[in-house]
């Protein structure tokens, strides 16, 4: 089974995101980066699978040469090999999904895990664009029944179930008011939520490792997409601050506030 | 004339989702900007009386499209028949609330329809073909003002930034019968949380817990119902088991604006901050001094939760 994982760099998200005061973007220093948590997770459930079932694990990194990083995160992991599609500027979800798309044509995966939205952008559409685009079945916001300290978890079973054909895919999902279950056929395309797994840590041997497998370099132009931006973010700014509030001495202090100045009761 | 398509859901129960009345606001406002009209679209097994219910709501066509191949919601089967629609009609702009069947589909219409995309939109700026949507990035850290440059337009609505739509008058409602695609997935089953407590994201009261329970509800519980509130909880009290997924709020979970958030034994990371700061009053409860929660708190009360809760559960009991 052949698997196509994603692995957006995203600021880390312990990361104080300050705007800059022309709104222009937001201030880059002391910013550090790391793969969008998600997509780890889609790392994650793409080697559990590949080692219950055999196959391999192709990662994909879109972006200037930084994203070597999280490609080879993702390689320490456990993938097999890397495809960056090298490109600096901006570029909107439906270029990145097209530029997702050209590579599934050539890698030719079986399912294909991204994770549900990039921490940054918070757009989460690019899963769902390709599976479009590829005229595939869909699973958003993968999850499992089990807890994420059960023992299924621990003993690192994927949450994804082959169907017993092996044509099909089981994938449980976080929907509004519980979890809905859908049956895939393969190939597909499926996005993670949170409590799909726990990602491994890279182990120093995986890092070794790392350094010796392929990444290969694709562009924009290679794969015949046209990136021009259609979504352009033309101004950033501050959210509003809530006004201070105040800290109340004991439970009647905050009693009284809620009932006379909040009027909450 | 253009035209604003929005959306309407169908709840697995058959009813509209309320969410979608706040879609509708956002579409009249987008409307007015843009200088168009507003239609909406109904898609189910039987999309007859949810369809006659939102053609009340200043809505002008009520496309009402019925197929037993609907049924489920699932993005395949809902996504063409949306993007057929808004074709023939000619939309400029299709949107819907931000639901997860709102999050799952509408990208898929956005592919079919070549069409840039804005997800979670929390307002409209500008006029005529120059309409720019705001929306938030990175946990609410920030708003950015966001062009789309397509000609169709699609967006989901952060429906805790505009109210529910109020009836007022009716408008015509359309049927239609969308034609059925091969699907390439299949519904299973939907599992259903049950809850006799007001819906989350409906709730005027919420009242919210986090690791600092360890996993004991009670007294969150307690104190919800006392206030007829719903329950929330934050990612690491859901990551637990403790409480089902669909509690979470957050950047990746719920996203609520009730008149009153309680948060006990949550620390107040950006994450959960950014499904709950449009809170109107703010309560937090953490032993903690130095917890960020305070930050946006309206009202601070540094205390054991499993003592300070059952106090407050009584004295407002008392005080009402
Ligand atoms: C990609 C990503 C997405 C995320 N999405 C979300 C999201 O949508 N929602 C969300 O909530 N989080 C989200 N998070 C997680 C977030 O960063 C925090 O880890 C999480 O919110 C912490 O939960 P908590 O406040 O319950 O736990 P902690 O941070 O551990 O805080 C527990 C608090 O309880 C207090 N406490 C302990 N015992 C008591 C007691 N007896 N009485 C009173 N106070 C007590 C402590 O002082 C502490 O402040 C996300 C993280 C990532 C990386
Ligand atoms: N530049 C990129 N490179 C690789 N994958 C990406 C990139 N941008 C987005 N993705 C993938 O698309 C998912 C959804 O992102 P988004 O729609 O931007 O919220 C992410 O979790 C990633 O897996």
């Amino acid at each position: 089974m052949k698997i196509l994982v994603t692995a957006k760099r995203v600021e880390d998200p312990e990361s104080k995101i300050k705007v800059k005061p022309d709104g222009s973007g937001i201030v880059p220093e002391g910013l550090k980066y790391k793969i969008n948590p998600f997509d780890e997770i889609a790392v994650e459930e793409a080697l559990r699978l590949s080692a219950a079932h055999t196959g391999d694990v192709v990662v994909v990194s879109i972006g200037t040469k930084d994203v070597h990083e999280q490609l080879r995160h993702a390689l320490a992991m456990g993938a097999t090999k890397a495809v960056w599609v090298n490109h600096t500027g901006a570029l909107d979800q439906l270029a990145i999904a097209r530029l997702l798309q050209k590579v599934v044509e050539k890698e030719k995966p079986d399912l294909v895990i991204l994770g549900k939205q990039s921490i940054d952008d918070d757009q989460n559409q690019v899963g769902q664009y390709l599976a479009e685009f590829l005229g595939w079945s869909q699973a958003t916001f993968a999850s499992k029944v089990e807890a994420l300290d059960s023992d299924a978890e621990k003993n690192k079973q994927p949450g994804l179930k082959l169907t017993a054909d092996k044509k099909g895919l089981t994938v449980v999902r976080e929907v509004d008011g519980g979890l809905s279950t859908l049956e895939c056929s393969l190939p597909a395309v499926v996005t993670t939520d949170l409590r799909l797994n726990q990602p491994r840590y890279a182990s120093l041997p995986g890092i070794m490792k790392a350094k010796s497998k392929p990444i290969e370099e694709l562009t924009p132009a290679a794969l015949a997409v046209d990136v021009a931006p259609k979504l352009t973010v033309t101004k950033l700014s501050s959210p509003p601050a809530r006004k201070a509030g105040i800290k109340v001495a004991d439970v009647p202090a905050l009693v009284e506030k809620l009932k006379n100045e909040a009027k909450a009761f | 004339m253009p035209i604003v398509l929005i959306v309407a859901e169908t709840q697995p129960d058959g009813g509209l989702r309320k969410a979608s009345l706040n879609a509708l606001t956002a579409g009249a406002q987008l409307a007015k900007a843009a200088g168009a009209e507003l239609h909406a679209v109904v898609l189910a097994k039987d999309a007859g009386a949810v369809a006659a219910q939102v053609k009340d709501y200043g809505v002008k066509v009520v496309h009402a499209g019925s197929a037993a191949h609907l049924e489920h919601g699932l993005a395949e089967a809902l996504a063409p028949a949306i993007a057929d629609l808004a074709a023939s009609i000619k939309a400029d702009w299709v949107g819907a609330a931000a639901t997860a069947q709102g999050r799952d589909t509408l990208p898929r219409v956005a592919a079919r329809l070549n069409a840039a995309m804005a997800t979670d939109v929390t307002g409209f700026t500008g006029s005529g073909a120059d309409v720019a949507v705001m929306r938030p990035m990175w946990a609410g850290a920030v708003i950015a003002e966001v062009k789309l440059h397509t000609p169709v337009k699609v967006f989901t609505v952060r429906t805790t930034e505009f109210p529910a739509a109020e009836k007022s008058g009716g408008g015509e409602v359309k049927a239609f019968a969308p034609a059925a695609p091969k699907l390439p997935t299949k519904h299973v089953e939907f599992k259903e949380v049950k809850s006799a407590r007001p819906n989350l994201t409906e709730a005027k009261v919420v009242v919210s817990g986090g690791r600092g329970t360890k996993g004991d509800f009670k007294e969150i519980e307690a104190l919800a119902d006392e206030l007829n509130a719903a329950v929330g909880a934050s990612r690491a009290v859901c990551d637990a088991g403790w409480q089902p997924n669909d509690l979470q709020v957050g950047q990746t979970g719920k996203v609520v604006a009730p008149q009153l958030y309680v948060a006990a034994g949550i620390s107040g990371a950006i994450q959960h901050l950014a499904g709950m700061k449009g809170s109107k009053t703010i309560v937090a409860i953490n032993k903690d001094p130095e917890a960020p929660i305070f930050q946006v708190a309206d009202y601070g009360l540094v205390a054991d939760l499993f003592k300070a809760l059952p106090e407050l559960r009584t004295a407002i009991k008392a005080a009402k």
